[in-house]
């Protein structure tokens, strides 16, 4: 599920943060406000327009219903699509300050060699910012495993198909005697959030200094 | 083919307004100090910067006409350009790098291999750019701009972020490049040495505006122009090796009708050369001093005729052109000196050149117009 937010979100992610990086234009810092929203927004109330958007009645949620039979409130589906959601500006903010960070110089280097837009952004662009991208990726899915309020929301709290880390420990410590239980999983949830945030960093380093950065 | 370039451009408190044409194949030499607007030619040439009003074309390619409505983008010019910092792909190896352009080119001209043994990088190939020398990058950066098969190959101060060591290093591979390859080339540089090293013509550019422009051999003697007044003004000249002397140690060089001596060069005879003889070491003299030439210690006293002067107050100098058969040598003298031989524009006058004085800059011959 974590996976899937991530693997959905990141080349939206990625194109967004080129757009907030390169592009000018007006509405720009309403967009930028727009992406970050769900990092600044209590997690509750962005489930709970995704459940008024994505809802099997929402605008959106009874297009995808209707067309292709796809119901993503309660579902595993869901519950990445609100995860996805909630850490996409994580992704955007990393890859950003990447790219922003990546010299143009290079990027006109590859112009008057003959490569295009599109060609430079793939063969230039993107590596130089691969360290962002990759620490994006990885902090994301480690915040996307520990997603709450927005889960609950809008996919509820199934086990085994729309159930995060958070609310499994929430879940076992409303039962009675699982606060065993709760305390293992939280020990979980720890090492997954060091591992992830240590793994970024590792994996950041070790492409900056493939960069002689 | 032959490139030309009318350009203006206006910036918030500067103008460029500069018009100028580029034999090829040659090296031209961009010349002017910082701020002349050098950078903001080559950017416009190259595409990076939208000029506000332009013509560029490269033989029969048009490449920009404001006029017309045509503005190619940089990828698609074809305009090798080289940078100062040479800005080489840091997640590329060297090959990656020189293949970066090769691969998305149809036109086969100039061969990878060739590029490669002629800038001396098959050693570095397989290594990655920031573990190259600041002299092994720029060359890389050659031969990628190179490789990408441009029709003209932009060089914006290539060597100004190099030290001495690396410089020399660098220029006899810019040499040997320039006279293998066909190709019109656009160097831009404030260091009077890689200009008189490698220019066959000059742009001077004063304050955005075309100060003078010509053969580099015309410009660099030419009393009139800043380029005199410098502390190392000299003058270019095209010789060709006419025969050495073994038992004197001498070679003596065919400079149009007339005849240098200088120390004996490793040269084969009939090979161009390219000599600098700085203003601070050609005496002056009434021409009667032939009479005397067995008396001295030097060996070159060329008859000419005085072409211009120009007074330096700064350095209480004067700064005499003297029209030696077609070509022109500069020399500095005192003032006092000017007036007790009186010269004038047009006096008769015998040029003195030790042939110590007399520099062979290597490799790089002068190609003619």
């Amino acid at each position: 599920m974590a996976l899937r937010a991530v693997g959905y979100g990141l080349p939206l992610a990625v194109l967004m943060a080129w757009v907030l990086a390169r592009c000018r234009f007006p509405g720009r810092s309403v967009l930028n406000a727009l992406v970050h929203l769900p990092l600044v927004l209590p997690p509750v109330v962005t489930g709970w327009l995704l459940l008024i958007l994505f809802g099997v009645r929402g605008p959106v949620g009874a297009l995808l219903y209707d067309w292709f039979g796809v119901r993503l409130v309660f579902t595993t589906a869901g519950a990445a699509l609100a995860c996805g959601v909630m850490v996409f500006p994580v992704m955007v903010r990393s890859v950003r300050l990447s790219l922003e960070a990546a010299d143009p110089g290079l990027e006109q280097a590859a112009r008057t060699l003959g490569a295009g837009r599109i060609d430079r952004f793939f063969n230039v662009t993107l590596p130089l910012a691969s360290p962002g991208v990759l620490v994006g990726a990885i902090v994301a899915y480690a915040t996307a495993l520990g997603e709450f309020g927005a889960v609950i929301t809008f996919a509820a709290n199934i086990p085994g198909q729309t159930q995060t880390l958070p609310l499994a420990i929430y879940a076992a410590l409303q039962a009675p005697g699982g606060e065993s239980r709760a305390a293992e999983l939280s020990l979980v949830a720890f090492a997954l959030a060091l591992v992830g945030l240590l793994a970024g960093e590792w994996a950041s380093r070790r492409l900056n200094a493939w960069f002689g950065r | 083919m032959s490139f030309s370039v009318d350009l203006r451009h206006r910036f918030p408190g500067f103008a460029l307004d500069v018009a100028f044409d580029v034999p090829s194949p040659g090296v031209t030499v961009l010349f002017g100090p910082s701020g002349a607007g050098k950078s903001t030619v080559i950017a416009a040439v190259a595409g990076l910067l939208a000029a506000t009003d332009c013509r560029i074309a490269v033989g029969d390619a048009v490449l920009a006409n404001t006029g017309a409505g045509i503005w190619l983008p940089p990828e698609r010019r074809r305009v090798g350009l080289v940078f100062q910092d040479a800005r080489l792909f840091p997640h590329m190896s060297v090959t990656g790098n020189l293949m970066f352009g090769f691969r998305r080119t149809a036109a086969r001209r100039i061969g990878f291999d060739e590029v490669v043994d002629l800038l001396g990088i098959r050693p570095l190939l397989a290594r990655r750019p920031h573990t190259l020398s600041g002299g092994e990058r720029q060359r890389v950066a050659i031969g990628r701009a190179l490789l990408a098969q441009p029709r003209l190959l932009l060089m914006d101060e290539p060597l100004a972020s190099l030290d001495a060591a690396l410089k020399a290093e660098i220029l006899p591979y810019l040499a040997r490049l320039k006279a293998t390859l066909d190709l019109p080339v656009l160097y831009v540089t404030h260091s009077l040495d890689e200009m008189l090293q490698l220019a066959d013509s000059v742009v001077l550019l004063e304050a955005g505006a075309v100060r003078a422009a010509g053969p580099v051999t015309e410009i660099a003697a030419r009393a009139d122009l800043p380029l005199a007044a410098r502390e190392d003004a000299a003058a270019v000249l095209s010789c060709t090796v006419a025969a050495h002397e073994p038992a004197r140690q001498l070679t003596r060089l065919a400079w149009g009708p007339a005849t240098l001596w200088v120390a004996q060069a490793d040269l084969p005879i009939g090979s161009a050369v390219r000599l600098r003889i700085p203003a601070r070491e050609v005496i002056l003299a009434r021409t009667d001093v032939g009479a005397f030439a067995g008396a001295l210690s030097l060996h070159n006293v060329l008859p000419g005729t005085v072409k211009g002067i120009a007074g330096h107050p700064a350095r209480r100098a004067a700064l005499v052109e003297v029209a030696v058969g077609g070509a022109s040598l500069l020399s500095r003298v005192t003032p006092d000196a000017v007036a007790r031989l009186g010269l004038a524009p047009g006096a008769p006058v015998a040029a003195l050149i030790k042939s110590m004085s007399i520099e062979i800059l290597d490799g790089a011959p002068l190609r003619a117009r």
